[in-house]
């Protein structure tokens, strides 16, 4: 069962707390497709944790189920020693859960600040009346909000294009913004899928150090997709290994490094 | 008038202003409550009065003792231009140590030797990334007593056994002020004029980096004078962007902002400095010829993007401003037609265009370091932008000659400044005599010795002359530079690359010819304007290596290449230096792989080592050449990268005398 007493010193002295999420015997199909098959594993709380695998191994609807987007018609999500129900994107919001995707998501037209400000809904309460004539509560709040935003836009090391349309920023940029409004929602939990597809050498080095400082400054807990091995490998506590739906390795990254069955994955061994 | 008598300096005593503390006592005591540094941070510019900023320079002072930092001590500072950096170096003079500002960009491998060489005991970095090269140092260098860092991301995890944030340490330093007031007010009021202000690292296009130590005097002095030539008063606004470990950044931003007590704006981080250069709109600027040329591509490019009414406004009164504004700037006769007509051009292009690059409030400033384009020149102060040259040097506490207003030229650097004299020697290099010659280079008595005579008398290892008449200097090139071609005529390579450059096109030019009987260049594409240039031809490409080796911009090339042919045939002197070859290199000149300084000076003897094989090939008439480069990432690793680059002929102007020498 759940047991958030327990935890672990990392080789680096980070402490990881107790179990904050375990999927428990996850099972998802999508008609006669079975996507996940049977798969249980648990995230600590301050852990990046990798999950990992071949193209088609279920890893982005692995995410989705953790992200609650997907509801599995098998098996249970416990989220802080509770057993989770299906629900809306909003509650997972609320839940304290934010993401972000393997095809960047952004709002195109709008400017960078504004972006990574929509990722502060849930600290707005504002109705509409005091939106339109911005004054009083509205006025306070965009203030405080955008106090925090500029911190995370500092953090990230985007102030030059604070004011640009995200349509006109290349890629690795629109991946550190997407981040960016993920941080603003104060995530307990940050899901981030594939967050290094794409990018070269130095823009993949940077992002590293952009999820370590991440990890390391506010304590979030991550869970991330990731295709580049090495990056993995540096950067996670754990990792969970999948191929076809089926998880065939869990463990710290040597462990999971020198595991038959992942290797045979990684290098194509014929399946039956 | 009252304010600028206020600060006339008394020359004895201990109540003399002979020092920065001295400086900052007076600025702080005497307009307290004005501006004298803003950062922007966060998005919104946050302000340290003079009072405020006495204050926070003072704790970090007392900090500094409470860590142990001894008299003579050096502290080393490696970060971006930010207040607490500029404080640092302050607070240091303060306990009686010596500030030492390093390149932040440098690598690691880099930094080890000066850091060795000055033997600091304690080093303040800007962020993570310089702890960890100076731990990364320290196993080589084992002399680091303390660390202290500014920026506090990512450094939780660090042994803090003998490492601090600045900021806890100067809480630490204010809550033990009853214990240590006495002993820092006792270390402040040791200083004397002659003791080191702060010791800087020449870049160095040859050789190891020297540590040029500076005196109070040289910098207060040289500071005041400065001053006084282009009447700066405490309501000046700079920006400070320029590497803190540059002599020209530490006199703006430190030397200057104390004698005349004006305020320093830190921009928000080195990408985003032409935003904050128009929201502070600074009225004295400095900038080395390459952002004014920057600033100028992207002006005409956005027109290009413009609409017609506009393309033909903008043009039309362009025209107008090159053909009287530089003419209103100076002072001279101009008929009220086109007086009435520059002011409806204000009104429409100038104003709003100057708004727009950050220099409405423009008052003053210089350029130098390299030579600037005289289009790009004129064209600033065509707009009523009184944007000088000056020619200076670290062993001079920057002034050497500055242009004086109402004097201004492309092609001159100037008369010499206040209390300063020169002279040229018989074989042609520029020497110089002032307040602001530097004490010694440091641990060097040799190189001392070289290069100050008794007399005090600095030879600048340039060559020039003075113009007659006028009493301008005007500089060829570097001294050692100049050369001669196998027929004995002269080679000057600078007078050729000078005239490359200011192609927008070209960033970056080297010739080669010493001793040789013709001449050959590499040239280095600017990737802005060419690239620019290639969305709008529809030319596909996928890289800088590409892009430098499209048929079509080596055409571009050519052209501007023979242009410059005609125009060095022109000159009868240096005819012979026209290039007869010349080759788009495959990878940008980067200081990473030691081929320009920090500063951008092209490191001309490493260049040709290394590019041997490519200048063989520009000499033997092959008209390909396949080569490997070794490239250093910013983080200090190492790759390669390989290209086969085409060799382009150029067309020579024949020119009688050197007619054998062409063919």
């Amino acid at each position: 069962m759940l047991d958030a007493s327990e935890g672990y010193i990392t080789e680096d002295g980070r402490k990881i707390g107790g179990v904050v999420m375990e999927m428990k015997n996850i099972t998802l199909r999508f008609g006669g497709v079975v996507a996940i098959k049977d798969i249980s594993f648990d995230i600590r709380e301050g852990e990046i944790r990798a999950i990992i695998g071949p193209n088609g191994a279920g890893k982005s609807s692995m995410l989705n189920v953790i992200s609650g987007f997907y509801v599995p018609q098998e098996g249970e999500v416990w989220f802080h020693g509770k057993k989770r129900p299906a629900m809306r994107p909003y509650e997972v919001a609320r839940q304290g859960i934010a993401r972000t995707f393997q095809n960047i998501a952004l709002f195109e037209g709008m400017s960078v600040l504004d972006n990574v400000m929509t990722g502060r809904l849930n600290f707005m309460s504002a109705g509409l009346l005091s939106q339109s004539i911005w004054r009083g509560k509205a006025e306070r709040e965009e203030v405080e909000n955008r106090e925090a935003v500029e911190k995370i836009i500092d953090f990230l090391e985007i102030q030059h294009i604070r004011k640009t349309p995200v349509s006109r920023l290349p890629y690795g940029l629109k991946k550190r913004v997407e981040l960016a409004r993920a941080l603003a929602a104060e995530p307990k939990l940050l899901l981030l899928d594939e967050p290094m597809a794409g990018m070269n050498v130095e823009e993949k080095e940077d992002m590293s150090r952009f999820i370590l400082d991440v990890n390391d400054e506010f304590g979030t807990t991550i869970a991330l997709i990731e295709h580049d091995m090495g990056v993995v490998m540096d950067l996670s506590d754990r990792v969970v290994v999948m191929d076809y739906g089926k998880k065939i390795g869990d463990g710290t990254p040597d462990e999971v490094r020198n595991n038959q069955e992942v290797i045979d994955a990684y290098l194509g061994v014929a399946h039956d | 008038m009252g304010r600028r008598k206020t600060l006339v300096q008394s020359q004895s005593g201990a109540g003399g202003l002979q020092s920065l503390p001295a400086l900052l006592h007076r600025n702080a005591t005497q307009f307290g409550n004005a501006p004298a540094y803003r950062e922007k941070e966060f998005g919104i510019w946050q302000c340290w009065t003079w009072a405020e900023a006495a204050a926070e320079i003072r704790a970090m002072a007392l900090g500094f003792l409470e860590i142990g930092v001894e008299k003579g001590d050096h502290i080393a500072v490696i970060g971006r231009n930010r207040p607490a950096h500029y404080w640092s170096m302050v607070a240091a003079q303060m306990v009686g140590a010596v500030p030492v500002p390093f390149y932040q960009d440098a690598v690691a491998e880099e930094m080890t030797y000066v850091m060795e060489h000055c033997g600091a005991k304690y080093i303040v970095c800007g962020d993570q990334e310089q702890v960890d090269k100076v731990i990364e140092i320290q196993e080589k260098v084992h002399q680091v007593k303390h660390i202290l860092y500014t920026d506090k991301r990512g450094m939780r995890k660090y042994d803090h056994s003998q490492m601090n944030a600045l900021h806890d340490i100067m809480a630490e330093g204010r809550a033990g002020h009853h214990r240590l007031d006495a002993e820092l007010d006792r270390r402040i009021a040791e200083i004397t004029y002659d003791d080191t202000c702060v010791m800087l690292y020449t870049s160095g296009t040859t050789g190891k980096p020297k540590g040029v130590v500076l005196s109070n005097r040289n910098v207060i002095e040289s500071a005041k004078n400065s001053a006084d030539f282009d009447h700066l008063t405490r309501g000046e606004d700079i920006l400070s962007y320029l590497p803190m470990a540059w002599v020209g950044d530490f006199i703006f931003s430190i030397g200057q902002a104390y004698w005349c007590g004006f305020c320093v704006n830190c921009p928000e981080s080195p990408d985003t400095m032409m935003t904050d250069l128009r929201e502070i709109g600074p009225t004295y600027f400095f900038a080395p010829p390459r952002v004014f040329e920057m600033q100028l591509t992207n002006v005409m490019i956005r027109m290009e993007d413009a609409s017609p009414l506009k393309r033909r406004m903008f043009h039309h009164f362009m025209a107008h401003a090159k053909k009287v504004g530089g003419r209103i700037l100076d002072g001279k006769p101009v008929s009220f037609g086109d007086r009435l007509k520059y002011a409806l051009g204000n009104i429409l292009v100038y104003g709003p265009l100057k708004d727009t690059l950050g220099y409405g409030r423009f008052r003053v400033g210089y350029t130098a370091g390299e030579a600037i384009g005289p289009e790009i020149f004129d064209f600033y102060r065509s707009l009523g932008i009184n944007l000088k040259q000056l020619y200076g040097q670290t062993e001079a506490t920057v002034f050497i000659t500055v242009q004086p207003d109402g004097e201004v030229r492309a092609d001159t650097v100037g008369v010499p400044a206040p209390d300063v004299e020169i002279r040229i020697d018989e074989k042609g290099e520029i020497h110089y005599r002032s307040p602001g010659v530097f004490v010694e280079y440091y641990k060097n008595p040799e190189s001392t010795a070289s290069t100050k005579d008794p007399e005090g008398w600095v030879a600048t290892g340039d060559a020039g002359f003075i113009e007659e008449g006028t009493g301008h200097l005007r500089i060829i090139d570097r001294a050692k530079d100049v050369g001669k071609m196998a027929d004995g005529s002269m080679f000057a390579p600078k007078y050729v690359e000078n005239k490359l450059k200011f192609y927008p096109d070209i960033l970056e030019a080297v010739l080669f010819g010493n001793g040789r009987d013709r001449c050959v260049a590499f040239i280095n594409i600017d990737l802005t304007a060419i690239g620019n240039w290639a969305e709008r031809n529809n030319i596909a490409y996928a890289s800088y290596q590409e892009l430098a080796g499209h048929p079509r911009v080596l055409e571009t090339i050519s052209k501007h290449v023979e242009e410059v042919n005609r125009s060095v045939a022109a000159d009868t002197m240096l005819s012979g230096c026209q290039v007869h070859r010349f080759v788009v290199l495959h990878k940008e000149l980067d200081a990473d792989d030691g081929e320009i300084t920090r500063t951008r000076k092209v490191r001309r003897g490493f260049v040709e080592d290394k590019y041997a094989d490519i200048i063989a090939a520009l000499y033997d008439g092959s008209d390909k050449v396949s080569t490997v480069t070794e490239v250093t990432y910013e983080d200090g690793r190492k790759g390669a990268i390989k290209a086969t680059l085409t060799i382009c002929d150029a067309k020579i102007q024949t020119v009688a005398p050197h007619k054998v020498a062409a063919e």
